[in-house]
């Protein structure tokens, strides 16, 4: 079925290791563009692993190694000829805990844009008002774009980064546990901008919260000790899911 | 009963002894400081600060002194400020975890561990006569230089580590190169921990004597250095000098106590604020 | 046209990457570097004494007169000097750093803590120079008063204030290695019913030894290397000390106080650079094994 949709980005055969401890085993699957992906399991399954061996984060942490391919726009971006800079351009990320730069609101968004060589001002200050308002946070923030970004609450703290994601025109946007540091009502709010973003972008969410799995993907991925459980159009995975272990973890019979 | 009785004398002398040796430090220290400042304070001025030696060093201020020391501080920090940042930067956020990081780093240990009067030697060998610059401010900064560097490399690396790992990933998910992302986020975060890490080195450069010994210091200058080729006074040169050479030891000696005042002010007054300030960040941090 | 020109942006960028990462490498190297050239400087400086005397009878010798003819340059005074005081330093050290760490890491509540450390640091930053001069005008008179003998300047006095120069070394590198003592084994020895200084004495400070050595060594490296307070108080005399209120010349002392007068390129100088070069090679040796003991912690840690 998925086959027939536009495939964004593809795992093939991707095993990973910290050191000699392999994280992840002969993971395969397809993003669908547009589309929200949710990638769920219990802590250490290897979800964050994954989600961030997708625009190659990994590659920071000493000792790493990967196997296998990842084919995004018809290109292995672990092949010989790419450039990581770039890929990552394309492939933005939002993190666990909010991590604005300790800069102004402005020049925090505006960062991105900067180092990829964009110098008109105006320009900038269009994108900067234009990503804060796709970002659901320009009003809030509007008459403090020069202020430092660590006064604002926690939701939109991680709204600003999300701005400063949306700053560069990623197609793929990489979330991990977005809301985990948030209390419920800008959980909520990041929710719905998630939501609103797939029109845009393709979206892949590592999360904990069954809830929200469910609230905000359109399909699931089930994770367990780096394996790949099982995968599928969400409403089916939580209402009848083929295999009994992701049923028991969805119904909190464990993890 | 007897063994409970044994092992609650043993912890009491225990701790006490433990208690002892802290109260040993912390009393000869407020011995050693009292003393200079109770010795010192009367000998400080106006006039002493800013004015020029007189009756062959037995009245006057000491002006030239301080000035010197300004000036070898001011050169040493100089030269190691921009070396110790960069292996910082190296050792923190380029090298893994391979032999090369072993290497570099047994060589900042061991820079580390050399003696200061072996610096001496070393900047009367090299600066003084094989680059010819003779005993002077440049020479004698060099040498102060190469001696505080691992304290420089050390706070540097401290304040490096502070920067949390998250900011590193965000740029580089943004699309920034590795330098890219030292250059405007690492390095701005963490300015102020390098820069009160580094005031540390400045106190150990103010306080030093050996090295400058054979490189810069001078008995007496009649005018101010005019140039970095020129041989200088120092505090704590002045302070040896006048407290062992010379004929008038008794004589000066209130200007001994004076100068030994104004040097340890200065060295603990610089640390003091870099300790301050270094609490204040390690907190922030936190 | 364009995919060409982008694949050139991004050599072009990479390079700049690498040729940045290049630059880092080569000024962390600096240290090690200067290391390298303060050997190759000090042997290039003190070698040409071995034309005058064997390197044997430089060592052992028990004569300096370097300014006589015949000149003698014999300069086991001050070797033995330098042991003298470095071993009489770490008596008083070793313990009060030691016992120190101990106040802090164990006992200490948080705010003494917060208070006792600065401090500890704040006496390694008072200039040697200062502590020579303490010793000088006041160590000095008071031994000379108290013991009734001919000077205060000698093996005691200078003993004392390099141990005092060695303490915050020996506490704070030690006080890391208690602090990297896991809570769990003194949890397990509490369980069993030890009271605190059992738990001290048996597990905790065994668990920190080897890193609580690498302390001593620093901190003897540290006297061995230290120069004012020999200098200013140790009294000068280049014979070897027979008792604590002897006289004494270390070696950094002997350096110190007869380079300005020694002609360059003179025998005295080569002789001088050559006590550099025993001096460098003590603290470096002291170095290695402390970089050995460190290395060897970090192994039983993991």
């Amino acid at each position: 079925m998925s086959t027939q949709k536009d495939i964004k980005i593809s795992v093939k055969n991707l095993d990973f290791f910290y050191g000699k401890d392999q994280a992840l085993f002969n993971i395969s699957i397809d993003f669908v563009a547009n589309n929200v992906t949710a990638l769920i399991g219990p802590s250490g399954c290897g979800k964050s692993t994954l989600l961030r061996t997708l625009n190659r984060m990994n590659d920071i942490i000493p000792g790493t190694r990967v196997k296998g391919d990842v084919i995004f726009d018809n290109e292995n971006i672990y092949g010989p000829k790419i450039d990581v800079v770039k890929l990552r351009r394309r492939i933005g990320m939002v993190f666990q805990r909010p991590n604005p730069f300790p800069k102004t609101i402005f020049n925090d968004v505006a960062y991105g844009l900067k180092i990829n060589g964009m110098k008109n001002r105006t320009e900038i200050r269009d994108r900067v008002e234009h990503s804060l308002k796709s970002a659901a946070v320009w009003d809030e923030v509007q008459t403090r774009l020069n202020q430092s970004a660590l006064g604002l609450s926690g939701g939109q703290q991680q709204r600003v980064c999300i701005a400063r994601a949306l700053a560069i025109e990623p197609e793929i946007i990489l979330m991990d546990e977005p809301a985990s540091a948030l209390d419920p009502i800008a959980t909520q709010k990041i929710e719905e901008l998630i939501v609103e973003l797939k029109q845009k972008y393709t979206i892949i969410i590592v999360t904990h919260n069954m809830q929200q799995a469910a609230r905000v993907s359109d399909t699931t991925a089930f994770f367990y000790i780096g394996k790949l459980i099982e995968t599928g159009q969400t409403d089916i995975m939580f209402t009848r899911p083929k295999l009994k272990q992701t049923e028991d973890y969805i119904t909190g019979r464990f993890g | 009963m007897k063994i409970e009785t044994r092992r609650q004398i043993y912890e009491f002398l225990g701790l006490f002894v433990i208690r002892l040796s802290m109260l040993i430090i912390v009393a000869s220290m407020v011995l050693i400081l009292g003393f200079i400042v109770y010795r010192g304070i009367g000998v400080i001025s106006w006039e002493f600060l800013t004015q020029q030696p007189t009756d062959s060093m037995t009245r006057g201020g000491i002006f030239p002194a301080i000035v010197g020391t300004f000036y070898l501080v001011l050169g040493a920090i100089t030269v190691s400020f921009p070396l110790g940042v960069c292996s910082a930067i190296y050792l923190n956020e380029y090298a893994g975890n391979g032999r090369v990081i072993r290497i570099v780093r047994f060589g900042i240990n061991s820079l580390a561990g050399i003696p200061s009067v072996v610096f001496g030697l070393f900047g009367l060998a090299v600066f003084v006569v094989y680059f010819g610059f003779g005993s002077s401010i440049l020479s004698g900064s060099l040498t102060l230089g190469l001696l505080i560097l691992p304290v420089i490399i050390g706070a540097s690396e401290e304040a490096l580590k502070a920067v949390p790992m998250t900011y590193r990933e965000a740029s580089l998910a943004l699309g920034a190169t590795k330098w890219q992302t030292i250059k405007n986020v690492v390095l701005p975060a963490a300015l102020p921990g390098i820069l009160t890490g580094s005031i540390l080195g400045v106190g150990r450069a103010a306080g030093e004597t050996a090295p400058i010994m054979f490189t810069a210091a001078a008995f007496y200058t009649r005018i101010l250095p005019r140039s970095i080729f020129d041989e200088v006074m120092a505090l704590p040169y002045h302070i040896y000098v006048l407290a062992t050479a010379g004929t008038h030891i008794s004589q000066t000696r209130p200007i001994q106590y004076g100068t030994a005042l104004v040097l340890i002010s200065l060295v603990l007054g610089v640390n003091t604020i870099a300790i301050v300030l270094r609490a204040r960040l390690r907190k922030r941090h936190r | 046209m364009s995919q060409i020109k982008q694949q050139d942006k991004w050599l072009n960028r990479n390079r700049i990457e690498y040729l940045i990462q290049g630059l880092f490498f080569l000024l962390s190297l600096v240290s090690i570097t200067i290391v390298a050239l303060v050997f190759m400087f000090l042997f290039k400086e003190g070698v040409p004494i071995f034309r005058i005397v064997s390197v044997r009878e430089f060592l052992f010798g028990k004569l300096w007169y370097p300014t006589y003819t015949p000149a003698d340059y014999g300069i086991w005074p001050m070797i033995a000097g330098s042991v003298v005081v470095t071993a009489m330093a770490s008596l008083m050290a070793v313990p009060i750093g030691l016992l120190s760490a101990i106040y802090v890491s164990e006992i200490a509540a948080h705010r003494i803590k917060e208070f006792i450390k600065p401090v500890i640091e704040l006496l390694a930053s008072i200039p040697s120079v200062v502590m020579g001069f303490f010793g000088m005008v006041v160590v000095a008179p008071f031994l000379q008063n108290t013991f009734n003998i001919p000077t205060g300047l000698n093996v005691f006095n200078a003993s004392l204030m390099l141990a005092f120069m060695a303490i915050p070394t020996i506490s704070s590198i030690s006080e890391d290695a208690l602090a990297a003592v896991p809570r769990s084994l003194r949890e397990a020895s509490y369980a069993l019913g030890a009271n605190r200084w059992e738990t001290i004495s048996r597990v905790v400070v065994p668990a920190g030894l080897s890193g609580i050595s690498t302390a001593i060594i620093l901190g003897m490296s540290r006297a061995i290397g230290e120069t004012m307070v020999v200098l200013m108080v140790a009294g000068g005399a280049a014979a070897v000390p027979e008792s604590i209120f002897d006289s004494a010349r270390p070696l950094p002392a002997s350096i110190a106080a007869e380079m300005a007068e020694a002609p360059y390129q003179s025998n005295h100088y080569h002789a001088l650079f050559a006590t550099g070069i025993v001096l460098l090679i003590i603290t470096f040796g002291f170095n290695l094994l402390a970089d050995y003991l460190s290395n060897k912690y970090k192994m039983t840690e993991n």
